[in-house]
């Protein structure tokens, strides 16, 4: 006998709480079953040294949906930020720093033209991205069947690439799907500029700048500032975690009941419908729903079991594209490393080394064939310029996204890790020279480590690329990306369903909808 | 060794059969066609006499050629139940069930027989190549698969007196198989594998053993069975057969689910009339939720079987609902004169609600006389069941006539 209004929510990622809050307020009863520790999956602030803490995968918050943060009240549950809107520095080895800041160049050597097409560039990807972002808070029509309201939510999304006006249509149609290489050798001279805005298009994907759909990676990182998220990229007070915390302070709040430590071992079958998990300890809870946070293939063949789900469908998870090509470092620093010619007060902005657009390529190349990037290209942020929490007195955090690390065997030896984090070394020592002399402990996870720690399969931290193929109607595959899974009563609320990855909690809010739905049904 | 291991196979445009030595050698009208690669006869010598002989006497049919899985290990009756859309566990061991399989849509992709040689060992005939679908199905069991089309001999041995022949030859009880039963004999110094099953729609077998003892076992049979009237048949005659049962062939009177680039042009279970095969009891087999889904929306199509006024061949002739100015409800799949029936019959593919009893039903009819074109448009009926339905076909202990 299963418990009418009981749903359970595998995993206390920012998408599990987000969905457990609103399920909560919908007077569903709900548990959330957490294997770590702490909430938060992905988006968790970690000690890695002694003293010293860090947003142990993802580490800035690009498009945390401003409705989400308003209904769920997370700043009355500690969500704030220690920096918002942080400037992009652009590092470069002997020329002057590019300072972007918005769509404006504060400081660095571009040409009139330079300047005047970067403005142009960046208010226009942004009406892009905000169609992206505009789909966000919405379930995605079906392809094929569904009703009235399929129709309609097809039409939005017609109607929200029409309303761009003919010529800036014709442009996002023919950008959508092309490769930010040839956009940006298009729109701009300068090679530094060129690469600063490759390189936000391929960070954290397993695409190359010559690679199509990077520019519709792009697109997907800015919709949430486009989307009016307050603060753009901004820095959580008390790293990633924080918002995690707030998500689930937000849910317990609403009522929802949260079980860390407690690892899923299955999802329970009667029939064809879920009645709900055993858990690990062999404990069985029983529900009218499931919702799983984890990743698709986690979820639907680790949790429930290929066999329960019909050939076509499996094939298509099976090629849902996971691969992970991003590492994630972590420095415990003495003091606050000097990078040369930059104003000690530009250290705690997002600082980018990717000197131009041939560097990038070539780190892309190691790891198409297997092999860590030589000369890696990086996201880097010193969070603890902002926020003191996270370190020592008088000593900092240096955290670092590192491109491209792909997720295969041989790439993911103690001897390949070992390697990257020479690699990595190098060049920020280039870039910062004397900063190696200042680590006092250091950690570098591969994506074979953020898959076993965050149990992420393949590492990947959006549960799966995010390219045209698998957005939006199509995420993770046609006919599941409105959220209910084939079998009855199981729904996924992740980065792998619609919109995807990114600390976002539409996933999250909108799984609900479509389980609140499916109880009035 | 098998065909396909031989390395000068490439030297030839087509495979041979085990039986190819026997078969090149009665092939008197040298009328071949390539079937899944293989050579095979369309007639041997005139195929109304080898349609004769299937239900007067007994005939040989070369079904080496047709697609053969071996599934084994642990997850084996799991993997088929996910498989197709019956119930796999009620195939005991020894017995064999006639099976199809569909994609998610609901659509049927196959049909073929499940032998279940030995507890958890089952061999899976198809008409299609399946190993790709089948590989793909294995994801998340336990399970092994080969195909083993090469290295399995068979034979279709069908029609009346095939049971005495095959005492004959050595299969000492073999009267008391029951339909869709196997049985084990020694020959040769080997082993023969009988299954009462067939494509005929009357008493008969298939009879299964390495390519080593193929000829050997063609050899006993035409010897034994010389005073039974045995004979080999070709292709032609087993359709003539076959149409009479009232089987269904993929490629003719359905469109393989995997193959069909348009959606609507394959069909489901229901709409093939094999509603019977669908076991909704099992929690999931592939196509169940959009099964499901048909069976409240209702199917697009039926499928029927027809007996037509006249004697003209109603070949892919279109159904009308009225004599003179009706609608085009349908299509027939497959036709023929029926020798046994004495009557003109067809299989049908009707949309619906067409082909409900009593419906007024025409067929449109072009045939040939000395190539000047003709057309009739003539009534035609419903009927249950197949056409020709012997009562020798189920009984046993099977006669010796």
């Amino acid at each position: 006998m299963t418990d009418a209004n009981h749903v359970i929510i595998i995993g206390a990622g920012h998408n599990g709480l987000a969905c457990a809050a609103y399920l909560a307020k919908a007077g569903r009863r709900v548990t959330v079953l957490e294997a770590a520790g702490q909430v938060g999956g992905a988006a968790v602030t970690r000690e890695f040294a002694p003293g010293f803490k860090v947003s142990a995968c993802a580490h800035l918050s690009y498009l945390l949906d401003a409705r989400i943060a308003r209904e769920l009240d997370l700043a009355r549950h500690g969500h704030a930020s220690a920096r918002d809107n942080l400037r992009t520095v652009a590092l470069q080895r002997t020329d002057e720093h590019l300072v972007l800041n918005g769509g404006v160049l504060e400081a660095g050597r571009l040409g009139e033209a330079d300047r005047t097409a970067f403005a142009t560039h960046h208010a226009l990807m942004l009406k892009f991205a905000r169609v992206l972002g505009r789909q966000h808070s919405r379930v995605p029509p079906r392809l094929l069947g569904g009703g009235r309201s399929n129709a309609i939510g097809a039409a939005l999304l017609g109607w929200d690439i029409r309303r761009l006006g003919r010529e800036d249509m014709r442009e996002f149609l023919r950008v959508a799907g092309i490769n930010i290489f040839d956009l940006v050798e298009e729109s701009f001279e300068s090679p530094a500029l060129k690469a600063a805005l490759a390189f936000d298009a391929v960070l954290g994907t397993n695409l190359s700048p010559r690679a199509n759909n990077s520019v519709l990676a792009l697109l997907h990182r800015l919709s949430g500032i486009a989307n009016g998220t307050t603060g753009g990229v901004s820095l959580p007070a008390g790293g990633m975690g924080a918002v995690s915390e707030a998500f689930a302070k937000a849910a317990t709040a609403a009522g929802a009941t949260l079980r860390l430590s407690t690892p899923v071992k299955s999802i329970a079958l009667n029939g064809d419908r879920v009645s709900g998990v055993v858990l690990a300890s062999g404990e069985a809870l029983s529900a009218d729903a499931v919702v799983s946070n984890a990743d698709p293939k986690r979820t639907l063949f680790e949790l429930l079991g290929a066999r329960h789900l019909e050939t076509g469908f499996v094939h298509r998870i099976r090629h849902f594209r996971t691969k992970g090509m991003a590492a994630k470092l972590h420095l415990a620093l003495d003091s606050l490393p000097g990078f040369s010619r930059l104003p000690a007060a530009l250290a705690g902005e997002r600082l980018v080394i990717a000197p131009d657009l041939v560097y990038l390529e070539h780190a892309f190349d190691a790891a198409k064939y297997g092999e860590n990037s030589p000369h890696p290209a990086l996201e880097i942020s010193i969070p603890t310029v902002h926020d003191r929490t996270l370190a020592p007195a008088g000593k900092h955090v240096l955290s670092a996204v590192v491109q491209y690390a792909p997720h295969d065997a041989a790439a993911s030896t103690d001897a390949a890790r070992a390697q990257l984090l020479e690699n990595t070394l190098k060049v920020l020592e280039t870039y910062a020279p004397g900063i190696r002399a200042r680590v006092t402990a250091s950690q570098l996870l591969l994506p074979a480590d953020l898959e076993r720690e965050f149990r992420l399969t393949g590492g990947h931290w959006h549960h799966g690329e995010l390219a045209l193929d698998q957005m939006l109607m199509l995420r993770p595959v046609p006919g599941a990306a409105q959220y209910a899974m084939p079998v009855n009563g199981l729904y996924l609320c992740g980065a792998g369903a619609h919109p995807g990855g990114g600390v976002m909690g539409c996933a999250g809010r909108n799984a609900a909808q479509a389980v609140i739905k499916a109880g009035r049904e | 060794m098998n065909p396909v291991q031989d390395k000068e196979h490439f030297r030839h445009a087509v495979y041979q059969t085990p039986f190819h030595p026997r078969t090149s050698v009665a092939n008197k009208l040298n009328v071949w066609h390539r079937w899944k690669d293989y050579t095979v006869s369309d007639a041997y010598y005139n195929v109304a006499l080898e349609y004769a002989a299937i239900r007067n006497a007994c005939a040989v049919f070369d079904l080496s050629p047709m697609t053969k899985h071996r599934i084994t290990g642990p997850d084996a009756l799991a993997f088929l139940n996910r498989l197709v859309t019956r119930d796999v566990e009620k195939i005991k061991p020894g017995k064999v069930g006639y099976a199809i399989w569909c994609d998610d849509n609901g659509r049927v992709i196959d049909d073929g027989t499940i032998f279940h040689l030995k507890p958890g060992d089952y061999r899976l005939c198809s008409q299609e190549r399946q190993l790709e679908w089948l590989e793909r199905s294995a994801f998340g069991f336990d399970v092994r698969m080969v195909e083993e089309t090469h290295d399995v001999a068979c034979l279709a041995f069908q029609g009346p007196t095939s049971c005495a022949v095959l005492k004959a030859i050595g299969c000492t009880g073999v009267e008391n198989l029951k339909p869709f039963e196997i049985g084990y004999w020694p020959f040769a110094g080997g082993e023969l594998m009988v299954s009462r099953t067939g494509f005929t729609g009357d008493l008969g077998y298939e009879l299964w053993t390495d390519n080593s003892r193929a000829v050997p076992l063609w050899d006993a049979l035409f010897d034994k069975g010389a005073i039974h009237g045995i004979r080999p048949m070709g292709t032609h005659a087993l359709e003539l057969a076959r149409i009479e049962a009232g089987f269904i062939q993929a490629h003719v009177d359905f469109m393989p689910a995997d193959q069909a680039i348009h959606l609507d042009r394959s069909r489901s279970p229901f709409e093939l009339d094999l509603g019977r095969l669908v076991d909704f009891k099992k929690p999931n087999f592939n196509g169940r939720r959009a099964l499901l889904e048909e069976q409240k929306r209702g199917s697009r199509y039926r499928f029927v079987r027809l007996d037509i006024a006249g004697n003209k061949i109603a070949k892919a002739a279109y159904i009308y609902n009225r004599e003179h100015k009706g609608q085009v409800v349908g299509t027939v799949t497959s036709a023929a004169w029926s020798p046994s029936a004495k009557t003109n019959i067809a299989l049908a593919s009707l949309h619906m609600p067409w082909g409900r009893p009593g419906d007024e039903l025409w067929a449109d009819i072009y045939y040939q006389r000395e190539l000047q074109w003709f057309r009739v448009n003539v009534p035609c009926k419903v009927v249950e069941g197949a056409f020709f339905d012997p009562p020798r076909r189920r009984a046993t202990p099977a006669a010796d006539f």
